[in-house]
């Protein structure tokens, strides 16, 4: 069956929806991916134009939401078309925060640039950063796609995530138990490695739209939990 | 082909997706067929109306919707070389027994037309003249009442109270079509058929026909052809999708427009044909 609408302008807008929703969502991942390479090289200019950068992303999830809106309006979406319509105004949302949360990891890292290096407790953040940037890569296959099997296996990773932070949180509590002087730059870390808990999260919450956008329901509620850091006493 | 249970031991075979049947059925259609001479126009149709509910027909012209709507008050009748099979039941009546006299069975179930039709009479008489020629009102103060009463249901009294002896055909054709709903409900109908009631009206006009359609589900069945697939969401509970003369989907409007089951509904519903 032919997938085009009768009316072609109505096809133009959703391809200019999906299109920009795309390049935000590239712009979003190369964001996070260049926070975390930026964690490691610690070059401020990079961090800086990181930062700047970020703006960028929030004109275009200003444009995809007035476009939305606009399709609402004037088409008047049914069935998947609606539910295309509404996931991408979410999603968009999603990625500007995955914007945010890489501009958080870079203004803590331009911090941590301040430090000495010798202060610093020794963590992966790295490798939480590769599983993330991972599931951020397939999750935009899955929207491409339209891969469902694809989105369920993105948020059920999450727990890799969820585990790590969760390790890399009594790591860095242990190095600041051992030594005062780590406490400084060992909060900055727990906060990226909270803020890529975070963006592990986001991604979920978008293998959860494009499960429903493919499917038309929800998928179910019991996605696997790992982030144990809450339940850390002082003791 | 799915075969559904519909009573303790009749069993139904049927290709439309969803559930034909209403909880509190005010008429039932049973493998229905329609033909223009050697044209079948309606293939095995089953649907039922429920009680007090309203339910579209949607799909794109030709599909078969007004030539199954017009099955419920034997409209067909009139159009010659049209043969009707199956069985349509309202409460306990099969409306296609030979017994049936249709001019009774008419003001059971009223019509309204896409076209606001009034009699070249006053407003008064327009609505008057049902109740009249069906003997509903034994003395004038009766039929003023009806007259009153109906023109009120059909929201159309404030507007025309002081004028009921002008002629129905000089109103705005929002108010020619609400005089035309006052007439069928003059005669208190059980069910109103509505074929395209808005198509010839304007965004207000329409506004205030789908509220008094609204309104008027309360107390009757309405069974509405529309193709604006807007006013379909907007005023039925529930809602069928018709193609090449079957019923390919029935549900709850609110799922057919956001998750139907049916890849043809889903197009035409999104506007991929048409």
């Amino acid at each position: 069956m032919n997938n085009d609408h009768i009316l072609s302008t109505f096809d133009n807008d959703l391809n200019r929806l999906n299109k920009d929703l795309l390049k935000l969502a590239k712009l979003a991942t190369e964001q996070f991916v260049n926070s975390i390479d930026n964690f490691s090289t610690q070059n401020i200019d990079d961090i800086d134009q990181l930062i700047s950068n970020d703006k960028n992303l929030d004109d275009l999830d200003e444009k995809i939401q007035q476009l939305g809106f606009e399709i609402i309006a004037l088409r008047a979406p049914q069935a998947e078309d609606l539910r295309r319509v509404i996931s991408a105004l979410k999603i968009s949302t999603i990625f500007e925060r995955i914007g945010d949360y890489s501009r958080n990891i870079s203004n803590r890292t331009k911090a941590l640039c301040e430090l000495s290096s010798d202060d610093t407790p020794g963590v992966n953040i790295g490798k939480m950063g590769l599983v993330t940037q991972e599931m951020l890569e397939d999750i935009i296959i899955a929207y491409k796609d339209k891969d469902s099997d694809l989105s369920v296996k993105v948020r059920d990773k999450d727990v890799v995530i969820d585990k790590m932070n969760t390790k890399l949180y009594q790591e860095v509590l242990a190095s600041m138990s051992r030594n005062k002087k780590n406490i400084v730059s060992g909060t900055h870390i727990l906060f990226i490695a909270k803020s890529i808990e975070r963006v592990g999260d986001y991604v979920t919450d978008i293998a959860e739209h494009n499960y429903f956008l493919i499917n038309g329901k929800p998928l179910s509620d019991n996605r696997p939990k790992a982030d144990k850091t809450s339940l850390y006493g002082i003791d | 082909m799915v075969i559904m249970n519909y009573s303790n031991n009749m069993k139904l075979e049927t290709k439309t997706i969803g559930n034909i049947f209403a909880d509190n059925p005010k008429i039932t259609s049973r493998n229905v067929n329609v033909f223009y001479h050697d044209k079948q126009a309606i293939n095995n149709v089953s649907l039922d109306v429920g009680s007090k509910e309203i339910i579209s027909l949607i799909g794109p012209s030709g599909c078969g919707k007004s030539t199954f709507l017009r099955c419920f008050n034997r409209m067909n009748d009139t159009i010659d070389g049209c043969k009707v099979e199956g069985n349509i039941v309202l409460d306990d009546q099969d409306i296609y027994h030979p017994s049936v006299d249709v001019v009774p069975l008419r003001a059971k179930i009223g019509m309204v037309f896409q076209k606001p039709n009034p009699f070249p009479k006053s407003i008064y008489d327009n609505v008057a003249y049902g109740p009249k020629i069906h003997g509903l009102a034994s003395t004038k103060d009766e039929l003023d009442s009806i007259v009153e009463l109906s023109l009120k249901n059909a929201g159309l009294w404030n507007e025309v109270k002081d004028r009921l002896q002008s002629p129905g055909t000089g109103l705005s054709g929002g108010q020619q079509q609400r005089l035309c709903i006052a007439r069928a409900i003059a005669v208190s109908p059980e069910i109103i058929l509505m074929d395209e009631p808005c198509s010839a009206l304007d965004p207000i006009a329409t506004a205030k026909i789908e509220e008094l359609i609204h309104q008027l589900g309360k107390n009757y069945s309405i069974v509405i052809v529309t193709h604006s697939m807007q006013q379909a969401a907007r005023v039925s509970q529930r809602t069928a999708y018709f193609h090449l003369g079957e019923l390919i989907e029935v549900g709850l409007t609110k799922q057919i427009f956001t998750t139907p089951q049916d890849k043809q509904t889903e197009a035409y519903i999104s506007g991929r044909i048409g």
